[in-house]
């Protein structure tokens, strides 16, 4: 067991790494980083000033090496375009996606259980048929475009919700919030459903074909035997047993919800991680780029080994043959 | 009957049987049954002759801006009373033709979407051979890649790669160019299942007697993993592609809207949509809602087809 976890935390040590030597790669080979702090018309030898400065002159391991250490520190170097301290950025752009995927996570898993149960417990009714469609709809449709239909009806046509920004926020501490403004939460309700539909579709797959499958199993049908209420039966010990794949889904998708969230920051104009990241790609800003998909990596590593071992402590037949889920 | 025994080895060797088999097969009989595929196929072949086609069916050449008028600019479509012929769809800000703008936008997000698969196939199904059939240490580390490039989303990949190629560029890039970065992206964010799959199902071809028996015969190893192990591992992949190949589309309309793909001067749909977006709060809707509606009926249609063809070959995806 404790040999599981150190061989699964020494994994996503090495997959950090990888990142992170990836990440080293991008903000040393890609474009002259001097070129970026100079003017055009510095002399050769203050550029080689600031080349020496800034340490490019030393062996390629040296700099990775205090690159990596630097990154592990949380100093991600000075962006480009803004001129002020990566992680700077990053902590204030925090904030608001964290928000937006929490809301869009939550957003998707209320639904998702709901139509998932119903679909399930009336496969054949009507409207078990249209959350079929929109199932489909919202794996089809690119994230984008819900977004400017969204916009469209409710901002420009209804005019009921804000079509961009985040509304009035408070700050508590260095974690601005929209939770306790009514701006704010108007604002956050439109780029949660975008964000999360994609999520609900596939809660609503799963919970509806697992429940399929469990109103089929003798435990049931031996619940019925004694007598139990349909509703005992369908909530106390069908859904129950399907959140356990809800749960593991709900987890591993949260870095690809915060990923994602790139699109739909672009969108409605949040001003989160994400934003800041196409606007780094447009401009070829590498330290953010650099910055971005080492905070992600690492993300996505935490998720993935907390889901490990959670699955181990939660079920013991799981400690040999582990997989992830693809 | 001694004729039929000798004949059938030889007949799925044969061309003109092959159409024959076809119609015959289970795959084509599963086709007849479904309406909903025969739709989905119906509009995906009338998409991709439209594409190709675009320059003879466009009333007008959207990138001749000797063809643009100011004078016909922001014209609804023409069943408004104040649209215009030949401006069947409206007019954007430039007096350029909507329906013209979707049939050469339609041509570029076909061409990055099918390039980008072939891409994507081409280097998945290479890495999962060689992973499956050679195994040991190149094999750990080709998984091991695939691995950590599954645990981040596709999207998240593709961006980051044109960001990194554009930088490595540098400077201001035509618009051909531009296509080939995004192929370039989208081929490496999507090659990972192909090789899983590959890779799988090479394992458990390799240990068959026709494998047994070309090494025996002194065959080189690339002379069987590609003629004697790919042509068994294809179902698989074939279903992988066409999924893949919405996918590849909606990817390369994400870059574009975000504005790291195609350039204004050579718009895919994604271009179009990202151009009309702006125009959303003016009122003009038809700029961005026509582009928006064939990228979706165009990824909608592929989809059913990919849901079809893998229920139909049903190799056990998913």
């Amino acid at each position: 067991m404790l040999a599981f976890i150190v061989r699964r935390a020494l994994q996503a040590i090495g997959v950090l790494l990888a990142v992170g030597i990836i990440a080293f790669a991008m903000f040393r080979f890609a474009g002259d980083p001097v070129n970026q702090i100079v003017s055009i018309d510095t002399p050769a030898a203050e550029r080689e000033q600031v080349r020496r400065s800034l340490g490019l002159d030393d062996p390629v391991p040296v700099q990775m090496a205090r690159y990596l250490v630097r990154t592990a520190q949380g100093d991600f170097g000075v962006s480009y375009q803004f001129r002020q301290p990566v992680s700077d950025l990053l902590a204030e752009r925090m904030p608001a996606t964290l928000e937006l995927a929490l809301c869009a996570t939550i957003f998707a898993t209320v639904f998702g259980v709901l139509m998932g149960v119903y679909s399930g417990l009336k496969r054949d009714s009507v409207l078990a048929k249209v959350f079929q469609t929109i199932s489909l709809i919202g794996i089809s449709l690119p994230t984008f475009l819900i977004g400017i239909l969204l916009i469209y009806l409710f901002a420009v046509t209804l005019g009921w919700l804000p079509s961009y920004g985040r509304g009035d926020t408070v700050q508590l501490g260095w974690w601005s919030t929209g939770l306790l403004t009514g701006s704010g939460l108007k604002a956050l309700i439109m780029p949660s459903i975008t964000l999360g539909l994609f999520q609900m579709t596939l809660i609503m797959r799963i919970v509806r074909a697992e429940m399929l499958e469990v109103l089929r199993t003798d435990y049931i049908k031996f619940a019925r035997a004694r007598g139990l209420t349909t509703r005992a039966i369908h909530f106390g010990h069908a859904l129950k047993n399907t959140l356990v794949p809800v749960i593991t889904i709900v987890g591993l998708q949260f870095g690809s919800v915060i990923a994602f969230a790139i699109i739909t920051e672009t969108v409605f104009q949040w001003p989160g991680m994400g934003l800041l990241f196409v606007q780094a790609v447009q401009n070829v800003d590498i330290p953010i780029m650099a910055a971005y998909l080492m905070l992600v990596a690492l993300i996505f590593v935490a998720i993935n080994l907390a889901v490990d071992i959670l699955y181990t402590v939660v079920d013991p037949r799981l400690r040999t043959t582990i997989r992830q889920p693809t | 009957m001694a004729e039929a025994i000798q004949t059938a080895p030889t007949t799925p060797s044969e061309p003109a049987s092959w159409v024959g088999r076809f119609l015959d097969s289970d795959v084509w009989a599963s086709f007849k049954r479904s309406k909903l595929t025969i739709a989905a196929a119906f509009l995906t072949v009338l998409f991709m002759a439209a594409a190709v086609l675009a320059g003879v069916l466009a009333p007008q050449d959207p990138f001749d801006p000797a063809q643009l008028d100011l004078l016909n600019s922001r014209l609804p479509p023409i069943w408004n009373a104040e649209g215009m012929a030949p401006f069947l769809l409206g007019s954007d800000e430039q007096g350029r033709d909507i329906f013209s703008a979707i049939l050469y936008g339609l041509r570029i997000s076909l061409a990055v979407g099918i390039l980008g698969v072939a891409f994507s196939a081409t280097l998945g199904i290479a890495l999962g051979l060689i992973a499956g059939y050679v195994g040991g240490t190149v094999d750990a580390v080709i998984m091991r890649i695939a691995d950590v490039q599954l645990t981040f989303p596709a999207i998240l990949i593709a961006l980051l790669v044109d960001g990194v190629v554009k930088s490595v560029l540098g400077g201001q890039l035509d618009a051909g160019t531009t296509l080939s970065v995004l192929v370039f992206s989208i081929g490496l964010s999507f090659w990972v299942q192909y090789a899983r799959t590959v890779r799988g199902s090479v394992m458990v071809e390799k240990n068959k007697d026709y494998i047994a028996a070309a090494r025996l015969i002194g065959l080189p190893a690339p002379v069987i993993m590609f003629r004697h192990v790919l042509p068994n591992v294809l179902g698989p992949v074939l279903v992988i592609a066409t999924i893949n190949l919405a996918l590849a589309i909606i990817t390369e309309a994400t870059l574009s809207f975000l504005g790291t793909g195609m350039p204004e001067t050579m718009p895919s749909l994604g271009t179009l949509i990202r151009i009309g977006n702006n125009y959303l709060f003016s009122g003009e809707w038809w700029i961005v809602a026509f582009p928006g509606i064939a990228l979706a009926l165009l990824v909608l249609s592929i989809n059913l087809l990919g849901d079809w063809l893998r229920d139909a070959l049903n190799p056990r995806l998913r």
